[in-house]
């Protein structure tokens, strides 16, 4: 669970800036993506952050990305640093 | 005879510029230059209106141009290269008129052949005498050669030159001469001299790109060109100037003696020239300041005319005794086509300047570019825009392998005697898009915004408006 607000990534060509921040149970995944190359990938970015925070098992969270042009591997990595930073894992 | 006005509203008058007119820049003071929009400001004050603008290249100091787009002061813009700001407004549509693209050598050439008359010529001249002997190598706001700037002055029906650094008749060691010149002006300041050195002219420290220069200079030397005579250009990205210091590491190891360095020169080309790699340099446009210094004081670093550069219609030019030259690319088709006018969204970013008359010229034109830039795959089915067609293409070094031109055989079986990693093209895209994806193709509207001419003339390719997003 999203306990504060937290984030991972930087604004770099080729990387992710992730931001992620807590929600009420129950209000579900609410995702903004900013790219670069949005028109070129802009679902499979979508969809990798899904898949990501469905294995971490976050359900209910404010997530937010800016991303320069990341590969999945990056975005899947940094996706997970800012989960676990925001559950005060890390 | 008196040829000093005190302003530039006065010499306009003067000149007889009037509505529908061309008036012409250069671009060598490059993102600190304040010549062009000094003299729009004041074409606008004087009610002018509907001008086309011949500006042999548009940077983002030239923002203000927009408004004057929006007021009809401006509209047309032919150019060799338009940075990605006053890009970004042409590609959604500022223009009514399509903006016309050309190469530097084939600006050169229209305005001699009078192809794309010029009415007024503005020169922005670091240096200058009271009848208009002027050059770029001194002065506060010096920049080197004023090679693109010939053709205009000579061409043109009017000339003014305009400078901050007026000196005593005669100029001594001046570029372009009086006998071209029909107004000076002088003003305060005409450019800012941290703007000449913009962006690009630094050396990568990027590993993949310090790959890229590897195998680039370990290419040229298997080619078969790099020996006594050899002459080179390369282009001011990070990698090709990279290439051009591990080049240099091998001619001197070798002590091979070039002929001669060509392009826009920049502080590693100097380099090269003392080191000995080249008997001299050809500079169109200085890129940095060691080469405005060197230009100042080196006999054989020598200013060269667009025409005398690339000028297809010239007799002969530089680029036609070109053995190497190394370029960059935003995109490159399966066919080789090279894209440099647009960025992978189809927004105007870029444009020829000297890529395709070089590429057209030299024994083996090379394109180094990684594999892939923030996750967009260099390698494609069809560029977006065709800035320089894939016959005139030979090679593509990238960090995963070297692509040869099918036409070129005689090079491929080269770099394999080399040991160097020649891989087909379509296997580089392959490659990249294991990486990052299958991009989607983005969409463009169905308006031409500009249309992109060869150094001959003919219409090469055209650029579509991108619709706006409207949130």
């Amino acid at each position: 669970m999203i306990r504060k607000k937290a984030w991972a990534g930087t604004l770099e060509s080729s990387d992710i800036y992730v931001e992620v921040s807590p929600a009420e149970p129950g209000t579900g995944l609410e995702l903004t993506v900013q790219s670069v190359v949005y028109a070129q990938f802009g679902d499979q970015i979508e969809a990798v952050i899904r898949e990501t925070l469905r294995d971490l098992h976050v359900t209910d969270a404010k997530v937010s990305v800016s991303d320069r042009g990341a590969l999945d591997c990056t975005i899947r990595a940094r996706v997970e640093t800012a989960v676990r930073r925001g559950e005060d894992e890390v | 005879m008196n040829k000093m006005v005190k302003t530039i509203k006065e010499a306009i008058t003067l000149s007889g510029l009037k509505d529908g007119m061309t008036i012409s820049f250069h671009h060598h003071l490059r993102n600190g230059d304040m010549v062009a929009v000094m003299v729009l400001e004041a074409i606008a004050q004087l009610g002018i209106s509907d001008l086309n603008v011949n500006i042999s290249s548009v940077f983002d100091a030239h923002m203000p141009i927009l408004q004057h787009i929006r007021d009809g002061v401006v509209t047309g813009i032919e150019t060799d290269y338009m940075g990605g700001m006053v890009g970004r407004a042409v590609s959604e549509g500022i223009l009514e008129k399509p903006v016309t693209f050309r190469t530097h050598g084939g600006r050169a050439s229209d305005i001699i052949r009078g192809a794309s008359p010029i009415d007024v010529a503005f020169i922005a001249a670091p240096t200058a005498d009271c009848m208009g002997n002027c050059t770029g190598k001194e002065g506060p706001s010096a920049c080197g050669s004023l090679g693109y700037a010939f053709a205009d002055a000579m061409y043109a029906k009017k000339t003014v030159v305009i400078t901050d650094h007026l000196v005593d008749y005669p100029l001594i060691g001046g570029s372009i001469g009086e006998d071209y010149v029909d107004y000076v002006v002088c003003v305060d300041k005409i450019g800012e001299p941290s703007g000449i050195v913009s962006g690009t002219t630094k050396i990568t420290k990027d590993p993949v790109g310090l790959v890229i220069a590897d195998y680039a200079a370990k290419a040229i030397d298997a080619s078969g060109l790099l020996k006594d005579g050899f002459s080179f250009q390369t282009g001011a990205g990070g990698a090709s100037l990279a290439a051009a210091k591990y080049l240099k590491d091998i001619m001197v190891r070798k002590g091979i003696q070039g002929s001669y360095g060509l392009g826009g020169i920049t502080a590693y080309m100097v380099d090269m020239l003392q080191a000995g790699c080249f008997k001299a340099l050809y500079d169109v446009q200085c890129f940095d300041l060691d080469a405005v210094k060197s230009i100042k004081t080196d006999p054989r670093h020598m200013e060269v005319t667009a025409s005398h550069y690339a000028g297809p219609g010239a007799k002969s030019s530089a680029v036609d005794s070109l053995d190497v030259v190394i370029l960059g690319a935003t995109e490159i088709d399966t066919q080789f086509n090279v894209n440099v006018h647009t960025d992978s969204n189809g927004y105007i970013m870029g444009g020829s300047g000297g890529h395709s008359d070089t590429a057209a010229g030299a024994k083996m034109a090379m394109i180094v570019a990684p594999l892939s830039r923030a996750r967009l795959p260099i390698v494609v089915d069809q560029v977006l825009c065709t800035s320089t067609p894939g016959a005139t293409v030979d090679v593509l070094v990238t960090q995963c392998g070297i692509a040869v031109n099918p036409l070129r055989q005689d090079l491929a079986e080269r770099f394999r005697q080399a040991k160097l990693p020649v891989v087909e093209i379509h296997q580089l895209k392959e490659m990249a898009e294991k990486l990052t994806g299958v991009p989607k193709k983005p969409v463009h509207g169905d308006r031409v915004v500009a249309n992109v001419l060869y150094r001959d003339g003919s219409l090469l390719d055209q650029i579509y408006n991108i619709p706006v997003f409207q949130a």
